[in-house]
């Protein structure tokens, strides 16, 4: 992995696999989703508004653009600290066009901030496609403005990212300042379950479809030899399997009590007669 | 010894800096220029540009960067320039800070400091009493200090508070008031009000600046024979419920003031309280007196007259003394 173990993440919320590296488990997924204990939030939040500082995963709020601050923070904390470690912070086309996107990026360049901004460019930000978001035709266009090398990786190359990201922690390890990589892909959905996306045009989903990564990525293992298709099939057939029994895990896991519901709002409570 | 508001305020910082090397400055022109108002002037050179960051203006980054750096257990404190700019960065400090512990079980030990109030001229961007927006936020404390050592004891607490704490300074006493601050390691500890007068026939509640106009009705009011009792809260939320109480059942009687603006202010909720807690005790109802449910004029006569006042309050207390 490009990033070390120990360098702070800030995934966005179609990066699952940023939690599955730090070990998050998918039972813990399935709880959190379904709002129950065994969940990360103990179902105070929901889906993938999940984190956990002992993983040094943050969480998101939703109006997304709001981690690029905090990921700035992050990163001068670990600067202020002499740590050799970064913050990685993942968003999407559509928290560029937020204030909070250009000041947290503006802050980190000008403070040389250890921070690598990946952005997820997947073609629209809900029903806006990204024409209508920016007159910049990439999101990687932003960076010299702020004075960031910028790069744009084709987000459907698993070793393309892979290199990109490299390149990225290499850059921001050694103490010259925040680096922007756009993964240029697409969402094959709505945005999200309730939205069928009828409105991007038909022959983007086909052209996408036929670029998937997974299928890109298993060519590719097949075809240099690195294993065979038994073995590709053997291991998605296994996670299958674990999906099916961390869903059937979380289903039995109790919701939380309702007289949790005051609780850590603050480091003590507060002291009312009737709130706590 | 005796110091200003200003100064209590500044040792507070500069001694929290100096026991815990976490603790570091961030905000615009708060380094070599010293802050709008000098709350900060020579920290840079004591402590350095790293424990003393200037950003660009960036109210949002600012705070951002606060929590990013809190969750990864620095404890910065943020200045804004003026609380008014503090909308700005609503998002971060309501949606981020505030709710981190509760979701996912991060604290955010920040502090952001903020010059508010009027009384100076400035106008509807640079007077605000920002206070009520945030009160009401589950997770966030919101702390206003009156006297000098209050404002050092105060703003040492809430650097070593766990929780996000909203620092707001009544930029009008920060030279004006003095008082002596005890020597050595002087905290005050939030959510507790101080007694500013005692009394027995009228309660005051109040904080910030208005806790000085509250002190001069009651010396005039003394005069014409009542005493009254003047509660400071200190910590605007989560306020000192009992203090309050206890200090209407004695008085029966309460006068909720603020500098803010009336409606849905922090009067509104402690008037509540008081009626929901002690009704049986009250011999009249809860009055309030606070600015004008408008901007902040900027013109002297108008903001006289958008500002509560000594006369005011005289006004609402005789009136309430006799009912």
């Amino acid at each position: 992995m490009a990033a070390h173990p120990e360098d702070v993440l800030f995934p966005c919320h179609r990066d699952m696999a940023m939690y599955f590296i730090r070990g998050v488990t998918p039972r813990e997924v399935f709880a959190q989703y379904m709002g129950r204990i065994g969940g990360l939030t103990r179902g105070r939040d929901a889906n993938m508004h999940m984190g956990d500082m002992n993983r040094r995963i943050v969480a998101i709020i939703s109006s997304l653009a709001a981690s690029i601050p905090v990921a700035a923070g992050a990163a001068l904390a670990l600067k202020y600290k002499g740590s050799s470690n970064i913050a990685w912070v993942v968003f999407g086309d559509g928290a560029t066009s937020r204030g909070d996107w250009h000041e947290g990026f503006n802050l980190a360049s000008v403070q040389k901030l250890p921070l690598v901004m990946v952005c997820n460019n997947n073609g629209y930000a809900y029903s806006v496609p990204v024409e209508n978001q920016m007159a910049v035709a990439n999101v990687a266009d932003r960076g010299p403005a702020y004075g960031v090398p910028s790069e744009i990786v084709d987000g459907n190359d698993v070793f393309a990212v892979y290199e990109a990201a490299g390149r990225a922690a290499a850059h921001v390890r050694s103490g010259n300042g925040p680096y922007l990589i756009e993964c240029k892909t697409f969402r094959m959905s709505g945005h999200a379950a309730h939205d069928n996306g009828d409105y991007v045009p038909k022959h983007l989903f086909e052209e996408w479809g036929r670029k998937d990564p997974i299928d890109q990525l298993r060519r590719k293992m097949l075809e240099n030899g690195w294993a065979d298709a038994q073995a590709i099939d053997s291991i998605a057939a296994g996670v299958l399997r674990e999906i099916e029994e961390a869903v059937a895990w979380a289903e039995k896991q109790p919701y939380p009590d309702p007289s949790e519901l005051s609780r850590n709002v603050y480091e003590e409570p507060c002291g009312f007669a009737w709130n706590e | 010894m005796e110091i200003t508001f200003l100064e209590g305020i500044r040792q507070g910082i500069a001694e929290e800096m100096e026991r815990d090397p976490d603790v570091f400055l961030i905000g615009e022109d708060i380094g070599v220029y010293g802050g709008a108002f000098k709350v900060t002037a020579g920290m840079i050179e004591r402590f350095g540009e790293r424990r003393v960051v200037d950003t660009p203006v960036c109210e949002s980054g600012i705070a951002g960067a606060a929590i990013g750096a809190a969750l990864m257990g620095l404890r910065p404190v943020a200045e804004m320039q003026f609380s008014d700019f503090i909308t700005c960065c609503f998002d971060q400090i309501v949606n981020f800070a505030a709710k981190c512990r509760y979701r996912w079980n991060a604290p955010v030990p920040m502090v952001v400091r903020a010059p508010s109030g009027g009384d100076i001229h400035a106008g509807p961007f640079h007077s605000q009493n920002p206070e009520a927006w945030f009160a009401r936020v589950p997770g966030l404390k919101v702390v206003i200090p009156a006297t000098a050592p209050d404002a050092k004891g105060l703003i040492k607490s809430a650097i070593r508070d766990n929780d996000p704490v909203l620092f707001f300074e009544n930029k009008a006493l920060y030279r004006k008031i003095k008082g002596q601050v005890p020597d050595g390691d002087y905290t005050v500890p939030i959510g507790k009000a101080a007694i500013f007068r005692e009394g027995g026939d009228l309660s005051i509640i109040t904080y910030g600046a208005t806790v000085y106009m509250a002190a001069d009705a009651a010396a005039q009011l003394e005069k014409e024979g009542y005493s009254v009792e003047i509660i400071d809260l200190r910590t605007v939320y989560p306020f000192d419920e009992e203090a309050i109480l206890e200090s209407v059942r004695k008085t029966s009687k309460a006068i909720v003031l603020h500098e803010d603006t009336l409606t849905c202010g922090i009067g509104a909720e402690i008037a509540a309280r008081i009626t929901e807690h002690v009704f049986d005790c009250l011999d009249g109802p809860v009055v309030r007196v606070a600015a004008a449910d408008t901007p902040i004029p900027f013109s002297p006569p108008l903001e006289k007259a958008f500002l509560p006042s000594v006369e005011k309050v005289l006004e609402k207390a005789r009136w309430l003394l006799n009912y």
